[in-house]
C-alpha cells in the first residue's frame, strides 16, 4: 500500500467523525430518552410508575401512573360493621397503623357522643407517637439508603423493633396492629410494657443520636440532599401538602396544634420547621419530630392519669369475657357487638388526626345503618405524591429517587 | 442448612461419589438470589426480615437482585391487584429457569381481606406459586420458615423437573411460555 | 392556642349575602358549616372564599363522591371538604345533580391538588368535572367499564367462579 502525503494529512477517520459531529450537535445535546422507573423499580420503594423524559442525567417531565395497589377501602367499609373498619385504616398507611386506628376510633366516638377518660387520651398518645417514631425511622433511614449509607438503616430497624415489642404488649400484633377498641383499648398496659416502655425511652435516644450524628452532619450527605426536590410553600399549600412535608416548607401547620385531638393540649412540644423544603430539610424535620415525639412520649408516661382504661359505652365495647358467661345483659351487648347490630346516630363528621405522613381525615357519613354509609379517607400521600413531577423537573435522576423516598409516598395509602 | 451429610457422600481413599442432583442442590440452596417484589405492608415486615434483628443473610441470600434476569426466587409480598398482576407476569416471565416463588402474605396468597373487584384473588391465578406463608402480615419468622421450605425445595429439585412434560403442562396452563432449553439448543 | 374568629353564623351570613340563590341549605353537623350549594354555584364559591382577605379559605381538604339512589334528581353529589389555615375555620360544600347528567365545574383552576381527587371521583362515580385538564381513571384500570363505588354494584369480584354463596349465606 503506497501512502501518499494526502492520506497522510487527511484525518484517519474522516467519515466516522463527521458523523460524530452531527451526533453531538444535533442528536447528543438534544437527544430526550424515554425511561421507564418503576411500577417495579428497586428505588421505588412501593409501586408506582413514573414515565420520565430524560436529557442526559436531566429530567424534562415526568407522568405518573398510580393505583397499582388499589384495593376499594372505600367500597370495603361500605360494608363492614363499624369495629370492624379498624383492621382497614391499618392497611393504609402500615408504616404507622395506630395512629389511623385510633384516628377512625376517635371518629365514631365523636359520631356517638362518647366520653373519653384522660388515661385514654394519655395512653393513646403514647401509642400513637411511637408509631409517629416507627413511621420517622423507616423514611428517615430509607432516605439514607438511597445516598448509599445502609448503616443507618441496620441500625435503627434493631431499635424499630423495640417499638414492634411494645405494640406487641398492648395488642399482640407487630404491623397492623388493630390496636385499641372504640372507647379505649382492650386491656391496660400490662407490667411488661412499662418495664419494655422505660427501657425504650432510656436506649433509644442515645441509638437516634448516634444515626443522627452519621448523617444530619454528614459533607457528603448534605451535598446529596440539599436543593433535592425543592418545593415552595406556597406550591406546598396548593398540591394539599400536609405533614412534615409541608412543615419542611416552612408551614408550621399541625393538626397536634390546630385541632387539638386526645388532650394534645396538655403536651408541651413545638413543631419544626424547615426553609427550603428540599430532601435535607424533610429529613431534618422528620429528626426533629422524632425528638418531639420523645418528649410527648416521656411527658404522658409520667402523667399518666389514674382511671378506667376505656369509655363507659357498652353499646360498643365489648364487655369482659367473664362477664359474657354470666351475665345477661353482658352477652346480648357481645352478641350485638359481634353481629355488628348496634345502632348508631344519623349524622355527618369529620374527624383528622396528624398521621405519620399528614392530615389523615375521616368522613364518616352515617344514615343509622349497621355500616357507614360513605366514608372516606383522607389520605395524605395521594394528595401530595401529585406535585412529585413539578418537583423534579430540571433535577436528576438521582435526586428524584431521593425526593421519591423523601416525600415517603406509602402505596397502600396512595392507591386507597 | 447445606450440610455436607446430607449430599449422601461415599469417601473413598482419592476420591468422592455422590449424585450431581445433590451437589446441584445444595449449592444452589445456599446462594438463591431473591427478587423481592413487595407491593404493601408485608413489604414492610420484609424489610424487617432483611433488617438485622432477623437477618436473611444468614441463609445466603444477602444480595437482593433487583433484575428479574439474575434471580432465582421470586418473593410476591403484598396485594396485587388487577392492574398490577400484567406486570407481576412479566417479571415471573422475564426470570431464568430455575425459578422459585414464594407467596408472602394472605393477599398474595389468596386475597386476603380484599375481597373486591380490583384485587386479584390470588397470585397461584397468574403464576404457579412453590411455597405459600399466610397472615396478615406473616412475622419475619413466618417468612424465614417459608423461605427454609423453599431451600427444602431446591435442594431436593431432581435436575430434569424443568424438562419433563409435567412442568411444561404446567406453564401452559399458566399460558407463560416455555424458553425451553432443549428446543433452542436445536 | 388557636385562634377561630370566624363563627358559623358570621360566615353563612356572608356567604348568604353574595350568594342568594345559590345557596339551598344550611345544616351544622357536628359544628361544621355545611352549605347545600347548587352545582353552577360550587366554582365561584370556591374562588371566593380562597380569594376574600376575610375569610382566607385557601386550603382543599377533602373532596369526593357522593351516591343516593333514591333521591331522585340529585342521586350524585359531590363533597368539599375547605380549610381555613389563618382563622383555622372548616366549612363543607357540597352540590347534588341527576345521575343521568352528572357534570360539574372542577376547581383544579382554583386548587391545583383537586386534580387527582377529581380524577378518583370520577374514576369512583363518573362525576365529570367540566374544565378538568385530563379527566381519565386513576385508580382502576382503564378499559374498567362501570363506576364501582356507585352503590348498585356488588363489592366483590363479579367474574369470580370458585365463591359458591350457598357457603355464604346468599
Amino acid at each position: 500500500m503506497n501512502w501518499t502525503e494526502e492520506d497522510e494529512k487527511a484525518p484517519l477517520f474522516k467519515q466516522n467523525e463527521s458523523a460524530r459531529t452531527e451526533l453531538s450537535k444535533e442528536t447528543i445535546d438534544g437527544e430526550i430518552a424515554t425511561l421507564n422507573l418503576g411500577p417495579t423499580h428497586p428505588a421505588t420503594h412501593g409501586i408506582f410508575q413514573n414515565i420520565l423524559q430524560v436529557d442526559g442525567e436531566k429530567i424534562l417531565s415526568s407522568e405518573q401512573t398510580v393505583g397499582y395497589i388499589h384495593r376499594a377501602f372505600e367500597k370495603i367499609a361500605e360494608r363492614r360493621p363499624y369495629n370492624q373498619i379498624t383492621p382497614l385504616t391499618d392497611r393504609l398507611n402500615y408504616c404507622s397503623s395506630p395512629i389511623n386506628n385510633m384516628g377512625w376510633h376517635m371518629t365514631v366516638e365523636k359520631l356517638i357522643g362518647a366520653d373519653i377518660s384522660k388515661r385514654v387520651d394519655y395512653m393513646r398518645v403514647i401509642i400513637m407517637e411511637l408509631a409517629r417514631i416507627a413511621d420517622h425511622l423507616v423514611c428517615n433511614s430509607v432516605i439514607g439508603v438511597d445516598t448509599g449509607a445502609l448503616t443507618g438503616f441496620t441500625y435503627v430497624f434493631q431499635e424499630r423493633e423495640k417499638i414492634y415489642e411494645l405494640y406487641e404488649e398492648v395488642c399482640g400484633a407487630r404491623l397492623t396492629t388493630n390496636v385499641g377498641r372504640i372507647g379505649g383499648f382492650e386491656r391496660d398496659f400490662s407490667p411488661e410494657f412499662h418495664k419494655k416502655l422505660k427501657n425504650f425511652l432510656q436506649t433509644f435516644p442515645k441509638v437516634f443520636n448516634e444515626f443522627d450524628s452519621l448523617l444530619a452532619r454528614n459533607r457528603i450527605f448534605m451535598d446529596r440532599t440539599r436543593n433535592a426536590g425543592p418545593i415552595s410553600g406556597e406550591r406546598a399549600l396548593e398540591y394539599g401538602f400536609t405533614g412534615p412535608n409541608l412543615r419542611a416548607a416552612g408551614i408550621d401547620y399541625d393538626v397536634r396544634h390546630m385541632n387539638p385531638y386526645s388532650s394534645y393540649q396538655d403536651f408541651d412540644f413545638i413543631i419544626p420547621v424547615g426553609v427550603n423544603g428540599d430532601t435535607y430539610d424533610r429529613f431534618m424535620v422528620r429528626q426533629e419530630e422524632i425528638r418531639q415525639s420523645l418528649k410527648i412520649i416521656e411527658q404522658a408516661y409520667n402523667n399518666l392519669p389514674e382511671g378506667d382504661y376505656h369509655a363507659d359505652i357498652p353499646e360498643f365495647y365489648l364487655p369482659p369475657k367473664d362477664m359474657v358467661y354470666n351475665n345477661m345483659e353482658a352477652l346480648i351487648y357481645h352478641f350485638k357487638i359481634v353481629m355488628g347490630e348496634t345502632p348508631v346516630p344519623v349524622g355527618e363528621v369529620y374527624h383528622s388526626v396528624e398521621g405519620g405522613n399528614g392530615e389523615v381525615g375521616f368522613h364518616l357519613i352515617s344514615d343509622g345503618g349497621r355500616s357507614p354509609y360513605r366514608l372516606q379517607f383522607r389520605r395524605p400521600c395521594f394528595i401530595y405524591y401529585q406535585a412529585y413531577p413539578e418537583m423534579i423537573t430540571g433535577q436528576t435522576i438521582s435526586d428524584a429517587v431521593l425526593t421519591l423516598s423523601s416525600l415517603n409516598v406509602i402505596a397502600g395509602e396512595l392507591d386507597g | 442448612m447445606g450440610k455436607i451429610e446430607d449430599l449422601q457422600v461415599i469417601n473413598g481413599e482419592g476420591y468422592q461419589l455422590t449424585r450431581l442432583e445433590k451437589v446441584l442442590g445444595t449449592a444452589r440452596a445456599n446462594s438463591v438470589w431473591p427478587l423481592p417484589f413487595a407491593t404493601s405492608c408485608c413489604g414492610i415486615e420484609y424489610m424487617a426480615t432483611m433488617g438485622s434483628n432477623y437477618d436473611l443473610a444468614r441463609f445466603g441470600m444477602e444480595r437482593m437482585s433487583f433484575s428479574p434476569r439474575q434471580a432465582d426466587l421470586l418473593i410476591v409480598a403484598g396485594t396485587i391487584s388487577k392492574k398490577l398482576g400484567p406486570v407481576l407476569k412479566q417479571v415471573y416471565e422475564q426470570m431464568a429457569e430455575p425459578k422459585w416463588v414464594l407467596s408472602v402474605g394472605a393477599c398474595a396468597c389468596s386475597g386476603g381481606i380484599f375481597d373486591t373487584y380490583s384485587v386479584l384473588q390470588g397470585i397461584d391465578r397468574i403464576i404457579p406459586v412453590d411455597v405459600y406463608v399466610p397472615g396478615c402480615p406473616p412475622r419475619p419468622e413466618q417468612i424465614i420458615d417459608g423461605i427454609i421450605r423453599i431451600h427444602e425445595l431446591v435442594k431436593n429439585e431432581p435436575l430434569r423437573r424443568r424438562y419433563s412434560d409435567e412442568y411444561k403442562h404446567l406453564l401452559k396452563d399458566y399460558n407463560i411460555e416455555t424458553n425451553d432449553p432443549e428446543q433452542s439448543d436445536k | 392556642m388557636t385562634q377561630n374568629s370566624l363563627t358559623n353564623e358570621s360566615v353563612f351570613e356572608r356567604i348568604k349575602a353574595q350568594f342568594g340563590e345559590g345557596i339551598l341549605a344550611m345544616e351544622e353537623p357536628y359544628g361544621m358549616l355545611t352549605l347545600e350549594v347548587k352545582p353552577e354555584t360550587v366554582h365561584d364559591l370556591v374562588k371566593w372564599l380562597k380569594e376574600d382577605d376575610k375569610f382566607q379559605v385557601s386550603f382543599l381538604t377533602l373532596l369526593g363522591g357522593i351516591h343516593y339512589p333514591e333521591n331522585t334528581g340529585k342521586e350524585l353529589g359531590v363533597n368539599y371538604h375547605l380549610h381555613s389555615l389563618v382563622h383555622n375555620f372548616r366549612i363543607r360544600l357540597r352540590a347534588y345533580f341527576p345521575i343521568e347528567n352528572p357534570e360539574i365545574d372542577s376547581i383544579t383552576d382554583i386548587h391545583t391538588c383537586a386534580n387527582w381527587m377529581e380524577r378518583e371521583t370520577y374514576d369512583f362515580y363518573g362525576i365529570q368535572f367540566k374544565g378538568h385538564p385530563n379527566l381519565v381513571r386513576i385508580l382502576n384500570e382503564d378499559t374498567m367499564d362501570y363506576f364501582p363505588m356507585r352503590k348498585e354494584y356488588h363489592l366483590e369480584d363479579a367474574t369470580r367462579e370458585d365463591k359458591d354463596d350457598r357457603f355464604f349465606g346468599r
